[in-house]
């Protein structure tokens, strides 16, 4: 068969220059390898961002006092989020299943000789369910103990390691910017890196404002829909709420801010898919490098072969079977190359977390795409100097020396 | 009654070099007969290699005409020649021109696979039996011997069956006793019938061809009649 003759001499002709060939393959597997790496770094790092929203709950909505000042000057937050406007929203917003105050702020947490800086977190128990939060031992702290002001506190696991060391940080005390709490539970880690809610501890929102910060007004009110679809109609009953609430006239700017989780969510998932496209864009250059060898590769070898050309043309080869010839070879080279890329591409993805803090995940479809880019790579570079071949006159390729 | 396995008419070829037309040939006609064995001959610059060329339709004539095996091939294009090429004509050329990366037999088998043919192989054997070989089969050029690669050369000439066998100083590159017996095979090949043509500017290869076209200068000197043409 004429298709396995090309093939056999498009192999025996590439084993012949094994250097060259190697070469000419080594443009496209560090170009294959670089796509494959980049994208499987982005999608880590994405996934990484998805699973810490997920693990947040994206069925929610937080609300935020807004800045004050005016005409763009700011000069600090409002004070106008209350236990009321919790309460409010609770009562009378439909289809909301869960509320939770907050109050935080940076404290000082000691145990015996040891200090740290933390942040409190002061909210209700149904911040644990908003939220996500596992209680690995121990418990979360009851409506009552939230009711009479009791200093008791869940430590997240960062902040029991920084402070309590090796010691087990259960039923311990611990002074909360110089007041006693007592560790009644810890929660399941979460995670590292941006937002990481296990460098934190959780006390009574009635506790946090009247013995650690002193203060009457809220930080922030958690609102949990009870699916993801009533978010937006939740957040616009909300602000409808809040404005009357707050007297707002109907020309006049919120004094608060909503955020809205699964609005966060998607826009970071954009922000992430548009960086990781970029780091796989910027691999693929190398990509286009790696075609240009190929081609570099191949005048080489049809000017080379000349004669070979005008004998395969004196015994009948059309110019469809001498272009087929060399199209195989560079074929060849970039197919080989990106299979080969593709090994080397996995495996870098794969090391990459054993030395960094990065996550990464291979998808196949950006395996498949970039196998089929290399290939197509074969066909577009390898075409010119196939077509050059395929074109010689015979008569003069014969007389080449 | 035999029959013309080419006929050609007031054949002329120009070439352009460096602003002036050369005239490589000049009204040429002759025919050669089925069965025949003859040499073309002639000093270089007489136009031998342009008529080898047409003749093997590797070029195209710039007037007249030419008839192989009853097909006007004067005007055909690329792509036609290449099949007439296929078909018709088997190439030996003064260096061999074996591929070096294919065995024997893949190098025979190569004119079958242009064409199409699907069972190449045993046509192949066959032909490299025909030139003495068949122990030979699954060696590369550069284990045979000059000699035997071009009795490889010969056996691909010979596997499409072709009109004629088209020899271009087909022992330029052997030494004497060896182009003999290459010389040998030729006229055994013709004995069972071959049409051969050996382009040649040695004598002694062309004494063993019963006719001669001399050619000089774009013209043919001698041998124009040829059976009573």
């Amino acid at each position: 068969m004429l298709f396995w003759i090309i093939l056999k001499v498009g192999i025996k002709s590439l084993l012949v220059n094994k250097l060259r060939s190697i070469l000419a393959m080594l443009g496209i597997i560090i170009g294959v390898a670089a796509v494959i790496a980049m994208l499987a770094m982005g999608s880590g790092a994405q996934k990484q961002i998805m699973d810490r929203f997920t693990a947040m709950g994206t069925n929610l909505l937080t609300i935020s006092p807004g800045q004050r000042g005016s005409h763009g000057v700011v000069s600090g937050t409002q004070q106008n989020l209350t236990l009321e406007h919790a309460q409010a929203i609770a009562n009378e917003v439909k289809d909301v299943t869960m509320v939770a105050p907050g109050v935080q702020g940076g404290v000082q947490l000691k145990y015996l000789n040891k200090n740290t800086r933390t942040t409190v977190y002061g909210t209700a128990i149904t911040y644990f369910t908003i939220r996500n939060m596992e209680i690995d031992r121990g418990r979360a702290f009851s409506e009552g103990e939230v009711d009479r002001t009791a200093r008791v506190a869940v430590i997240g696991p960062t902040a029991a390691k920084n402070v309590f060391g090796e010691n087990d940080p259960l039923n311990e005390m611990v002074k909360v910017n110089g007041i006693n709490f007592k560790i009644i539970g810890i929660t399941k880690a979460k995670g590292d890196g941006w937002g990481s809610p296990d460098d934190r501890i959780i006390i009574p929102y009635t506790t946090a404002m009247q013995q650690i910060f002193g203060i009457d007004y809220l930080r922030g009110i958690d609102v949990q829909a009870d699916a993801e679809a009533a978010l937006d109609k939740v957040q616009a009953d909300v602000k409808a709420l809040l404005r009357k609430l707050h007297r707002l006239q109907p020309d006049v700017e919120d004094d608060f801010e909503i955020h809205n989780m699964a609005e966060i969510r998607d826009s970071a998932n954009q922000v992430t898919s548009t960086f990781k496209y970029l780091l796989g864009g910027i691999a693929a250059i190398s990509l286009l490098v790696g075609g240009i060898g190929i081609m570099n590769i191949m005048l080489v070898t049809v000017t080379e072969r000349t004669r070979e050309i005008g004998v395969r043309k004196a015994i009948g080869a059309t110019e469809g079977n001498i272009l087929a010839q060399f199209l195989a070879e560079s074929v060849i080279i970039s197919g080989l190359g990106g299979l080969i890329g593709l090994g080397l591409g996995i495996g870098i993805s794969k090391m990459i977390p054993k030395f960094s803090p990065m996550t990464t995940l291979v998808d196949w479809s950006s395996a498949i795409l970039a196998i089929t880019v290399a290939g197509s790579i074969g066909i577009f570079f390898g075409f010119y100097p196939a077509w050059r071949a395929a074109r010689l006159d015979p008569i003069e390729a014969l007389r080449h020396e | 009654m035999i029959m013309a396995i080419i006929e050609a008419r007031d054949i002329v070829k120009r070439y352009e070099l460096g602003g002036d037309i050369i005239l490589a040939l000049d009204r040429v006609s002759f025919r050669i007969d089925e069965g025949e064995m003859l040499a073309i001959t002639g000093p270089s610059g007489s136009g031998k290699s342009t008529l080898m060329h047409i003749i093997g339709c590797l070029d195209h004539v710039d007037s007249g005409s030419y008839v192989l095996a009853g097909e006007d091939v004067s005007q055909m294009s690329q792509r036609r020649l290449a099949e007439v090429r296929n078909r018709r004509i088997g190439f030996v050329f003064q260096t061999f021109n074996l591929l070096p990366r294919l065995t024997a037999i893949e190098n025979v088998e190569l004119p079958l696979l242009y064409s199409g043919q699907k069972d190449a192989r045993g046509p192949a054997r066959a032909a490299l039996e025909t030139v003495g070989l068949a122990d030979r089969m699954r060696h590369e050029p550069n284990q045979l011997s000059g000699g035997q690669r071009q009795r490889v050369a010969v056996a691909r000439a010979l596997v499409t069956n072709p009109a004629i066998i088209l020899a271009d100083e087909p022992t330029g590159n052997l030494d004497s006793k060896t182009g003999e017996e290459i010389l040998g095979l030729f006229e055994s090949l013709n004995r069972q019938g071959r049409t051969i043509i050996i382009v040649t500017h040695n004598l002694e290869v062309a004494a063993h061809c019963r006719r001669q076209l001399k050619l000089r200068d774009g013209r043919i000197v001698d041998g124009v009649p040829a059976g009573g043409g």
